[in-house]
């Protein structure tokens, strides 16, 4: 072993599946000078890839996570270190195979391979299962085990014979340097390195070591625990580690996986254990390895009994032996996804952080790849480390969340479940009004938003048939038809909805002007008073981000994005401002808060509390102005995301109440309803066809294809022109379509609503690809209450996206007529925008 | 045959021990606990002989609330009785051999044979199950890694550097067993659910005169290292070769 | 007066025995100056006159045909009697196994608190003082040892034994003592003498051991060659032993055989506590580990980082060439 070399490109902290595949890839981007430290001995230092059951299950309702298995499978085959045995999630409750309806659904959307089974062929696949606890299965033939030290080992290897990476075991990180915000040296017991890049692979001890910069990575160890069982002479029996597929027994929350002559019997069903990153045992003070701890038999005596009900031939035999218990740490974020990217706080240190065996390898190419290029080819946002706002970077809200997080490792989670931990953080100034009014409460980025108000029950008898309900449970969960009687007051007479939570900076300066230029595929140099709505694009020229700017000086612009899209935004402004102070950027989201008034009395309402001339002559559509009520001066920007006529406004926060208030009282005579976020971000925003970040909206997508193009190019240079330019020469592979559902019936008579997520086929039921491989499905879904109609959003291949083409959408393995109502970003509702403009 | 097997809770550890601030136990903080090896052996013997001969085995533990664990472990190797005399930390090897003794002058059964470790792995006083064999008049064989029954009597074995010392006993009688005896079972997942299902015994014995007084416990200073590194991996072979030939051992 | 228990089998005593009179010689001038042995068997006159050398001013000596094979209790016996007889301010054993289960014997016959395996010993007014060996060394408890004699035994093993600077020969006080059949019940009936399969563990020059990292039973037979080869003896840690890859027998530990070999070669040993009690006594060890700060490696006298299975054969082939 030679010596800690004093410098290097890049210092990767941590070799375990994670630092061996970022320095294998960065190795084969062409880095140098590539330095990988571990505390613990190598192969196997200690960390969670040590005790890992290291198998890959594939199925899973996230593109992300799909994406990144499935590469990291690929990898895993290359180096050889995989094997197939397939993969079986059983369901012992009518609910899970519903779960499964839905699974294959997203199965089939990523391009994976799975399929229903019986108990009796799954009790042909796996002969010592009790068929009688099961009433299904969901079989995945891809699933497969590997040895995750051993691809580690190969990982390394190839670096090493590149002679641009070196390994050092044994060395323990005492410090990070960092000088005015940068990354500048790592410092460990056997010296200092002093590097441009440092990556921080450390799994559970992550927290720590990003804290030693000054930097937070908000995971939390949890326990997960383990037990292996044998000898088992049906398993011995077989050649190799591997000869059955792997049990998934979902509603138990456990697994059994075959490993040689024993079996291992995983749960994921037992209390929130959480072990503070600090409190994890030194490689010489624990029994086991740091991240194997003392198994706590308590906390398995249900998964004793559940596992013997499914495999008691097996697992019943007095002669097998629990030969072998863990409690295995592993690492859990907030909001389940991985931590990935440079940190918010500091420059050049990136986190590779909670990040498991089945997404290793893919990880670690897509994060070297952003480190080499700025954007990967698998599209990682919802990983993106920035994603975190101030309060959710502490330690605090990962505790609370991971812990209720764990549970929902094999639960059944409803698209709009709600988090019930850490709630209240943050309010607007109008959070007590909204509870007289009995809001429902959703959370977004720690905003408490309504979703629906209970007192606006009255209207469903107002409005009648025109709400539908849903009488599926499922389908109704997290969902209230008093949403679609919102809607439909809104577009009668007027609504208020409390958008505090949007997130908002300004951007301002003497280089401004051609700073928004750089970052925005609109053009910025407009009219002072404008607001612009606008994509903002990766280098690649796909979608970074998507949102409204509003040009308020000569420098100075004000940028409104979502609320849990503000701190990625914001980092990627601050990113990318110019190495001068010619820019600053101000966060402004804590400053004000944010009423929208829409609906035909909008005007009436607002003329009736305000001085300013708010005619449709003296305050067009797109324009800001600032207006005074009661004397207090607010921000007007005329503009609206449900389709109609209306205002945004932005009011200094403590000033916020009264003006709420003031405004609630005047629409009275009005007829103003209190509406939530259920219109504003569903029913309102589909009929009018706007795209949402995220949904729509991502790194896999062009502004062609999303209908987002502009009529013209702008002269100025933007980040992502190159392809923006190139998407437009092109003929699109496919374009953002609206489609309505013709019928909801069900075999059973039931009427079923789609949520979004679901496939869309031909009318052979046939899974519809694109010419980038891409499959179709909805991106979004919600109720139109004023067309009458369930709306889906679906990118679709040319030679579907034509209106009028019949199609089908599968929800819960049953297909429903669907018909492509609009191409492009003509909204089904006022296409020609007559409402907003009025 | 009824058989008896007292066991000790003691702290797994690993290759560095650390101690509570009071210095006066292991911090166990990071450590599973376990009965002591030479104990889990014991068991092993109990259940055994109780297969092959019939009869009923005990576990008997002398230990904090927590020490239940041990018992159960014992019940799920297969133990049928289980017996805590709950003290609230580690007792001395005096007053632990009396609160056995009275346990077992309490109980109705009458047990043929008690078993021990012939240490415990933590404090090593090697002499709880003499002095409880002395209480109740019995005799003791110690350390013992061959143990035989017949007709009343039992023939124990014990290990010692110069070969095996072969002895023979009437019963009842005490033996301490050491590691090696046998191999102890892994318990199975229906042993671990019978044993969760145990009733446990629980006496609550008073310590009385303790004999040997703990103060505190101390690690001792380690050796610096000053390990010599010959090389690493085959090309280290000759330099093997040349201690080999510095101790004369080629 | 300090009453001293010798240890002997099959007519010579145990060399831990002279460690532990080394020890205590600096008692007893303390105490007053007495050192007395206590000498139990059917024919063991011929060890009383050389105590004389490790400072023994007087021994008891009970001899008696009915003590011709080792006897626990039946020594306790000897020992209470004596005791009761000459009044002893301590009586100390070796901590050995056998002197460490007479002195249990002589403690519960005498309902007296013992301390077995003391490394230190501090006459206090009352209580005395002593530091005792815990977990097998590796953790010392600090404790008051109360009662009148003090009953104790010394961990004599790493104790470098001198002789008393003005050694004479003791006098020899002979003891008939009161024995019962049921001090004499528990008796060695037979010896069976060890199954000698090459050297033993306890006699090798050498003792090549292996752990986890060995990774199968079938992987020990590169151990077994080189233990061939260098005249040495396999041993293993518990882990091994638990997988069922080595018989007990061979298990080097705290609760297994504790060994002193010129050479110790540890191979994929970790270094547990439990597993370096049993090899300590090693005059060098040499660990074979691809973990260069694995404990077994850091403790050791020489390293070599390397996958054992790579590095033995290596050794071995370099043996052989040297060999011709």
């Amino acid at each position: 072993m030679s010596q800690l070399p004093e410098k290097a490109k890049v210092v990767v902290i941590g070799a375990g599946i994670v630092g061996n595949s970022i320095v294998y890839h960065l190795a084969k981007l062409g880095w140098e000078d590539i330095v990988l430290i571990d505390k613990g001995p190598l192969p196997n230092p200690g960390g969670s890839t040590g005790h890992a059951s290291n198998f890959l299950f594939l199925a899973t309702h996230s593109k992300e996570f799909a994406e990144i298995t499935l590469d990291s499978v690929e990898q895993y085959k290359e180096l050889g270190v995989f094997t197939q045995c397939g993969g079986i999630e059983v369901a012992r409750t009518e609910e899970r195979m519903e779960e499964f309806r839905r699974l294959m659904g997203s199965s089939k959307k990523w391009g994976i391979e799975s399929r229903y089974v019986t108990p009796a062929q799954v009790k042909e696949m796996v002969p010592f299962i009790n068929e009688e606890t099961i009433v299904g299965g969901f079989y995945t033939p891809g699933v497969g085990v590997v040895d995750s030290l051993q691809a580690g080992t190969l990982m390394r290897e190839y670096g090493e014979k590149k002679g641009v990476l070196s390994s050092f075991p044994n060395v323990e990180v005492m410090d990070i340097e960092t000088e005015d915000g940068v990354v500048k040296a790592v410092v460990t017991d056997k010296g200092r390195i002093e590097t441009e890049y440092a990556v921080i692979a450390c799994g559970v001890w992550s927290p720590r070591i990003a804290k030693m910069a000054g930097a937070a990575i908000p995971l939390t160890p949890q326990v997960h625990q383990m037990i292996s069982v044998g000898p088992i002479d049906v398993l011995a029996q077989t050649d190799g580690e591997i000869g059955y597929p792997i049990i998934r027994d979902m509603d138990t929350f456990m697994y059994e996986r075959q490993s040689g002559g024993d079996m291992e019997v995983g749960s994921y069903a037992h209390r929130a254990i959480l072990i503070h990153p600090d409190d994890i045992p030194s490689i010489e003070e624990a029994e086991m390895s740091p991240t194997e701890l003392p198994f706590t038999e308590e906390d398995f005596e249900a998964q004793f009994e559940h596992s013997l009900e499914i495999m008691p031939d097996i697992l019943g035999d007095e002669t097998a032996g629990i030969r072998h218990a863990i409690n295995g740490l592993l690492s859990l974020t907030p909001d389940g996804y991985p931590l990935l990217g440079e940190t918010t706080e500091v420059k050049k240190l990136w986190s590779v952080a909670a990040v498991w065996i089945k997404e290793g390898p893919g990880t670690g190419r897509l994060v070297a790849e952003w480190m080499t290029h700025g954007v990967s080819d698998i599209d990682g946002h919802h990983s993106d480390i920035s994603r975190f706002s101030n309060y959710a970077r502490g330690e605090y809200h990962s505790a609370q969340r991971t812990a209720e997080a764990f549970n929902k490792t094999y639960g059944i989670v409803h698209p709009r479940e709600q988090w019930l931990s850490n709630r209240n953080v943050r309010v607007s100034p109008f959070f007590q009004m909204q509870k007289d009014l009995g809001a429902v409460f959703f959370e977004t980025a720690g905003w408490e938003r309504p979703q629906w108000y209970e007192s606006n029950k009255k209207l469903l008898a107002e409005f009648g048939d025109r709400v539908v309900d849903r009488p599926n449970e499922w389908d109704s969960r997290w969902w209230s038809p008093i949403i679609n009687a919102e809607h439909l007051a809104m577009r009668q007479r007027v609504g208020m909805v409390d958008l505090t939570a949007l997130s908002i900076f300004d951007v301002k300066g003497s280089g401004a002007v051609a700073y928004m230029e750089k970052m925005a595929m609109a053009k910025m140099d407009v009219a002072i008073g404008r607001g612009v709505y606008t994509p903002i694009l990766n280098v690649k020229g796909t979608f970074k981000s998507d949102l409204t700017i509003l040009r308020l000086g000569k420098t100075h612009y004000r940028v409104i994005t979502g609320g849990s899209d503000g701190p990625r935004d914001m980092k990627w402004f601050n990113d990318n401002r110019p190495g001068d102070d010619s820019v600053t950027i101000q966060d402004m989201t804590s400053a004000l808060c944010t009423i929208g008034v829409w609906g035909p009395k909008a005007r009436d309402l607002m003329q009736s509390v305000t001085k300013a001339d708010m005619s449709n002559e003296a305050f067009p559509f797109g324009w800001t102005k600032k207006i005074r009520i009661d004397g207090v001066e607010v921000l007007a920007f005329r503009i609206s995301y449900v389709g109609e006529l209306g205002w945004e406004i932005y009011i200094p926060m403590e000033l916020g109440l009264g003006i709420g208030q003031k405004l609630w009282k005047a629409g009275q005579e009005f007829g103003v309803v209190p509406v939530g976020i259920g219109v504003y971000g569903t029913t309102g925003r589909l009929e009018k066809g706007y795209r949402l970040m995220s949904a729509e909206l991502d790194a896999d997508y062009n502004p062609v294809e999303a209908g987002l193009a502009r009529p013209k190019v702008k002269k100025a240079d933007f980040i992502g022109k190159e392809g923006y330019l190139q998407a437009r020469a092109e003929e699109p592979a496919a374009l953002l379509c609206t489609l309505t559902v013709e019928d909801h019936t069900s075999k059973s008579g039931v009427k079923r609503y789609m949520q979004g997520g679901e496939p869309i086929l031909t009318l052979d039921g046939e899974m519809i690809q694109d010419a980038k491989g891409r499959y179709s499905y909805a991106t979004s879904a919600g109720d139109g209450p004023s067309i009458g109609k369930h709306i889906l959003l679906a990118y679709l291949p040319p030679q579907h996206a034509k209106v009028g083409k019949k199609l089908l959408v599968e929800y819960m393995a049953e297909n429903y007529p669907v018909t492509v109502a609009a191409v492009g970003s003509t909204p089904v509702f006022d296409p020609n925008n007559e409402r907003m403009k009025a | 045959m009824d058989i008896l097997v007292c066991i000790k809770r003691v702290p797994v550890t690993g290759a560095k021990v650390v101690l509570t601030a009071d210095e006066q136990a292991i911090d166990a903080s990071y450590l599973s606990f376990a009965p002591g090896p030479h104990e889990e052996c014991a068991i092993e013997e109990a259940v055994q002989i109780v297969k092959k001969h019939g009869g009923s085995s005990t576990a008997l533990t002398l230990g904090p609330d927590a020490a239940v664990e041990q018992l159960r472990y014992a019940a799920s190797m297969g133990v049928d009785d289980l017996i805590l005399l709950e003290t609230d930390e580690e007792w001395p090897p005096m007053p632990t051999a009396r609160a056995i003794t009275a346990a077992i002058q309490a109980q109705e059964k009458k047990f043929d044979a008690l078993l021990f470790g012939n240490e415990s792995a933590d404090a090593g006083g090697y002499q709880v199950g003499i002095r409880v064999a002395h209480a109740l008049g019995m005799p003791v064989v110690t350390g013992i890694k061959k143990l035989e029954f017949e007709a009343g009597t039992a023939v124990a074995h014990r290990q010692t550097p110069a070969g095996w010392e072969i002895y023979e006993v009437p019963l009842p009688a005490v033996f301490t067993i050491k590691e090696g005896i046998n191999v102890p079972r892994y318990p199975s997942i229906p042993g671990k659910l019978k044993a969760k299902k145990k009733v446990i015994q629980r006496i609550a014995p008073e310590e009385g005169d303790v004999g040997l007084e703990k103060v505190r416990l101390v690690v001792p200073e380690a050796e610096a290292s000053d390990v010599t590194i010959l090389g690493h991996g085959a090309a280290a072979a000759p330099q093997m070769v040349e201690l080999l030939g510095e101790l004369g051992l080629v | 007066m300090i009453l001293t228990l010798i240890e002997h089998d099959q007519g010579v005593i145990d060399p831990q025995t002279f460690g532990m009179l080394t020890a205590v010689r600096g008692l007893a001038a303390e105490q007053g100056g007495a050192l007395h042995a206590i000498l139990i068997g059917a024919d063991v006159a011929g060890l009383a006159a050389g105590l004389g050398d490790y400072g023994v001013t007087a021994v008891h000596l009970i001899e008696q045909e009915s003590l011709d094979a080792y006897a626990p209790n039946a020594w306790a016996a000897c020992v209470v009697e004596v005791m009761a007889a000459e009044k002893p301010t301590a009586v100390v054993g070796v901590g050995t196994e056998r002197s460490n289960e007479v002195m249990a014997h002589v403690a519960a016959r005498t309902d007296l608190p013992l301390a077995a395996n003391c490394l230190a010993v501090q006459p206090e007014d009352d209580a005395w003082f002593v530091t005792r060996m815990r977990w097998g060394g590796t953790l010392h408890e600090e404790a008051r040892l109360h009662g009148e004699p003090k009953l104790l035994t010394i961990a004599a093993l790493g104790i470098e034994v001198e002789t008393a600077p003005s050694g004479s020969a003791p006098e020899i006080i002979a003891v008939i003592p009161d024995l019962t059949d049921a001090d004499l019940l528990v008796r060695v009936i037979s010896r069976v003498e060890p199954e000698r399969k090459g050297i033993s563990l306890t006699d090798a020059p050498v003792v090549v051991s292996g752990g986890r990292g060995v990774g199968s039973a079938e992987g020990f037979a590169v151990l077994e060659q080189l233990a061939a080869l260098l005249n040495g003896a396999v041993g293993c840690s518990r882990v091994v032993t638990n997988n069922g890859w080595r018989p007990h027998a061979e298990q080097i530990g705290q609760t297994g055989t504790r060994v002193a070999p010129e050479l110790y070669i540890a191979c994929g040993i970790s270094g547990a506590i439990q597993h370096w009690v049993g090899c300590k006594g090693a005059k060098q060890i040499l660990a074979i580990n691809t973990d260069a700060e694995a404990p077994m490696v850091t403790k050791a006298d020489y390293a070599v980082i390397g996958d054992l299975h790579e590095v033995i054969p290596a050794l071995m082939a370099e043996i052989e060439k040297l060999k011709g």
